[in-house]
C-alpha cells in the first residue's frame, strides 16, 4: 500500500533525499547562503539511488506500481491514444458489466474495436465497477464488440487489467467458465487483427479472457499470474503473507513472460511507473499498437487467424523422450 | 529404472484392459467416502465403481474409464513420450512430477489418443486426478490441442472427459496460456465441422472448467461432480454468504442451463454410442462444399 503522496515504501530512501535537496534550496534563498556544492553532490545521489531503485525493482515491488491506486485504467488509455470514442453496452443477454468498457473509436482515423477491463477511478466508481472483476455478462458484452469488429472488418485492441473474473454464486450461475471459455475460442478465430496490452493487472482467466491476440503486450511493470501472488502463498506455505515470495517463484513479470516467449513486447513506463506520467505512457502505448498492427495490416484475413493459432499454439515448455 | 517403464509404455499402443488390471487398488474392501458403505473391491470394479447404496462415483484412473468406455482393445495412445519440464525452477516441482508418475504410472496427467467406441472412431482424452489434480500444465495443454488437430484433421468426433483442478501453478503464466492454447485448437476443430464432447468428472474447476471443458457441442457430466471456475471458498470468503447445499454441482449446473445432460457411470457409454450415431452420415452438407 502507498504511504502518503502515493510513494511506495521502497521509494521512501528517494523521497526523503528528495526532501532533504528542497530543503537546502530553501535554506540557499532564504539565508543567501552558497550551498550549491552541496545540492549538486545530494542530486547526483539522488540521481543514482533513482537508478538503483527503479533499475533493480524486484516483482513485489512491481507488482505494487502494477495495483498503484493512482495507475492510469483502461478510461484514460483510451482517452489519450483514440479519438472519436463511443462507448456501447451490454451483453444483450442479461446486462451491462462496467467491469469491462468498450466501444468504437479512432486510432489515427482507422475505426477500431476497443475493449478493456475498467477499475475505477474514485471509491463510488470502483464499486459501481466491482474494482474491474468482470462478470459474465463483461465477458459476454465483450465478445458481442468483437464479433461486430469481426463483422465490419475492424482491428480489436484488448486492455488488461483485472485481478481476475469475479468468484461470486451468480458468477457461478451464469456460467463465468462458460463465458470466458467461449471467449477464448471465439478469440482465436476472429478474421480481423487483434492486439491486446496488459496495463496492469494479468490475474488469471479473467485477464486472459480478453488476450487472445495476434500480439501481446506488456506495460515494463505490470504483471500477468495464472494465480494471484497471495493466492499461491496460501496454497504453497498456507500463509498469504509470503506473497512476495510466491511471486517471486511464479515468474510473473513482463520480462519473465518475454523470456518464456509468452508476449512479444515489453512497453517501457517512465521511471517509478505509469502514474507518475500518464501522457507519455499512452504515447508509448498507442506507439507499441503500431509497431504491433503494421505488419497485421499485411495480412489477409486466413493469415490473421492462422498467425494467431501459431502464436498459441507455439507457447508452452516440455520434453519429448525418443 | 523409471525412465525404462516409460520407454516400454511408449512404444506400444496402450491396451487399456490391461493396463487397469495393473491399477486394481490393493485393498480388499472400500469404504464409500459418501456413506460409509463397505463394498468389496471386486464387487465395486463390477459395478463400474459406483457405491450400490447411495450412488457414489468414485473418482477413475484414466486407464479405467478407457477401459469403461472403449472397445476393448481398441485404444491407441497418442504422445505418451511427452513430459513436464520445470521451466520456472519452481520450488519441489520436479519431486512431486516424480512422486506422480512413480504412483500413477502415467507420463501426465492426461492420456489421449484414438479408438472405437461402440464401432465409431474417435479422438478420446481422459484427465486423471491422481496425478497433480490433474492440473493443466504445458503438457496437458499440448497433449489436449494435439488430439484436438488429429480430430480435424481425422474428421473423428473428439471425446474429453475433464477432472482437473484447473492450472498448474507450478508452470505459471505458461499454464494459463494452455487455456488459450487447447480453445484455440478447438477452435480450428469447430470451423471443421467436427463434433466435441465433454464430459466433465468430479471434480472440473478453474482454468479447465473455464476453457476446452465448457466448450463441447454437447456438455455431459457424472453426477454430483463439482464443476465450477471460482473456488467454493473463495466465493465464501468474497460473497460472506451461505452458499446452497447443491452450488457447483453436476445438478446445479444442469439446472442453470450449463449443461445438456448428467449422466449416470451405468449410460455412460452407450449415451456417447447414441450422440455418436447421431453424427454419423446423413449430414447435409452447406452448398459450398
Ligand atoms: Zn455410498
Amino acid at each position: 500500500m502507498p504511504i502518503n503522496n502515493g510513494q511506495l515504501p521502497f521509494e521512501k530512501p528517494l523521497v526523503e533525499l528528495r526532501e532533504k535537496i528542497n530543503e537546502l534550496q530553501k535554506f540557499t534563498q532564504e539565508k543567501s547562503i552558497d550551498l550549491s556544492d552541496e545540492i549538486a553532490t545530494l542530486e547526483e545521489r539522488a540521481k543514482r539511488l533513482e537508478h538503483e531503485i527503479y533499475g533493480n525493482l524486484t516483482t513485489w515491488q512491481k507488482v505494487q506500481i502494477a495495483r498503484h491506486p493512482s495507475r492510469p485504467t483502461t478510461m484514460d488509455y483510451i482517452r489519450h491514444i483514440f479519438t472519436d470514442f463511443m462507448e456501447l453496452h451490454g451483453d444483450r443477454l442479461y446486462g451491462d458489466d462496467p467491469a469491462i468498457v468498450g466501444g468504437i473509436a479512432k486510432l489515427d482515423g482507422v475505426p477500431v474495436t476497443v475493449i478493456g477491463h475498467e477499475r475505477g477511478k474514485d471509491t463510488k466508481d470502483k464499486v459501481a465497477r466491482n474494482f474491474g472483476l468482470p462478470h459474465p455478462e463483461g465477458y459476454r458484452k465483450a465478445l458481442r464488440l468483437m464479433q461486430q469488429a469481426d463483422k465490419f472488418g475492424r482491428p480489436i485492441i484488448c486492455f488488461i487489467d483485472t485481478q481476475g473474473a469475479h468468484p461470486g454464486v451468480e458468477a457461478e450461475e451464469r456460467g463465468q467458465s462458460e463465458a470466458i471459455a467461449r471467449n477464448l475460442r471465439e478469440m482465436a478465430g476472429f478474421q480481423v487483427p487483434i492486439v491486446c496490452v496488459v496495463t496492469g493487472e494479468g490475474g488469471s482467466g479473467g485477464a486472459l479472457a480478453i488476450s487472445v491476440g495476434n500480439r501481446l503486450l506488456m506495460l515494463e511493470h505490470a504483471y500477468y499470474s495464472v494465480i494471484s501472488p497471495e493466492g499461491a502463498a496460501a496454497i504453497l506455505w498456507r500463509d498469504a503473507a509470503k506473497a512476495k515470495e510466491a511471486a517471486e517463484a511464479l515468474k510473473i513479470t513482463a520480462q519473465d513472460l518475454k523470456r518464456l516467449d509468452i508476449i512479444d513486447q515489453v512497453i517501457p513506463e517512465p521511471k517509478g511507473g505509469a502514474h507518475k506520467d500518464p501522457v507519455f505512457q499512452a504515447k508509448q502505448i498507442k506507439e507499441a499498437i503500431w509497431t504491433a498492427l503494421e505488419p497485421l495490416f499485411q495480412m489477409d484475413r486466413d493469415q490473421l487467424v492462422y498467425d494467431r493459432h501459431e502464436k498459441f499454439e507455439k507457447i508452452g515448455v516440455y520434453h519429448t523422450v525418443d | 529404472m523409471l525412465k525404462d517403464l516409460f520407454r516400454k509404455q511408449k512404444k506400444y499402443a496402450t491396451i487399456p484392459s490391461e493396463q487397469a488390471k495393473k491399477e486394481i487398488p490393493e485393498g480388499i474392501v472400500k469404504k464409500c467416502p459418501q456413506c460409509g458403505n463397505i463394498d468389496f473391491a471386486k464387487e465395486l470394479e463390477k459395478n463400474l465403481k459406483v457405491c450400490k447404496n447411495c450412488d457414489y462415483h468414485y473418482p477413475l484412473s484414466a486407464p479405467e474409464r478407457i477401459q469403461m468406455v472403449v472397445d476393448e482393445e481398441r485404444f491407441f495412445e497418442f504422445d505418451s513420450n511427452l513430459s513436464s519440464a520445470d521451466p520456472l525452477s519452481f520450488p519441489n516441482y520436479t519431486k512431486k512430477l516424480e512422486a506422480d508418475r512413480e504412483k500413477t504410472k502415467l507420463s501426465e496427467a492426461v492420456v489421449t489418443g484414438e479408438g472405437t467406441i461402440g464401432g465409431y472412431p474417435a479422438v478420446i482424452g481422459v484427465m486423471d486426478s491422481r496425478f497433480r489434480m490433474a492440473s493443466m500444465g504445458s503438457v496437458v495443454g499440448e497433449k489436449i490441442a494435439r488430439a484436438a488437430h488429429q480430430a480435424a484433421t481425422k474428421k473423428y468426433p473428439f471425446i474429453l472427459f475433464s477432472a482437473s483442478g484447473g492450472a498448474r501453478m507450478q508452470e505459471g503464466a505458461l499454464s494459463l496460456m494452455q487455456m488459450a492454447k487447447t480453445s484455440a485448437a478447438l477452435e480450428k476443430m469447430h470451423r471443421e465441422s467436427v463434433l466435441f464432447v465433454s464430459v466433465l468428472t468430479h471434480p472440473t474447476t478453474g482454468g479447465v472448467s473455464a476453457s476446452f471443458a465448457s466448450l463441447g457441442d454437447i456438455n455431459l457430466a457424472e453426477p454430483k461432480a463439482q464443476i465450477g471456475f471460482a473456488g467454493r471458498r473463495v466465493i465464501e470468503q468474497t460473497v460472506r454468504q451461505k452458499l446452497p447445499e447443491d452450488f457447483q454441482t453436476a445438478e446445479f449446473l444442469l439446472k442453470h442451463g450449463q449443461l445438456d445432460q448428467v449422466v449416470h457411470r451405468s449410460k455412460m457409454r452407450e449415451t456417447l454410442i447414441q450422440i455418436l450415431d447421431l453424427h454419423s452420415g446423413g449430414r447435409v452438407d452447406r452448398a459450398d462444399q
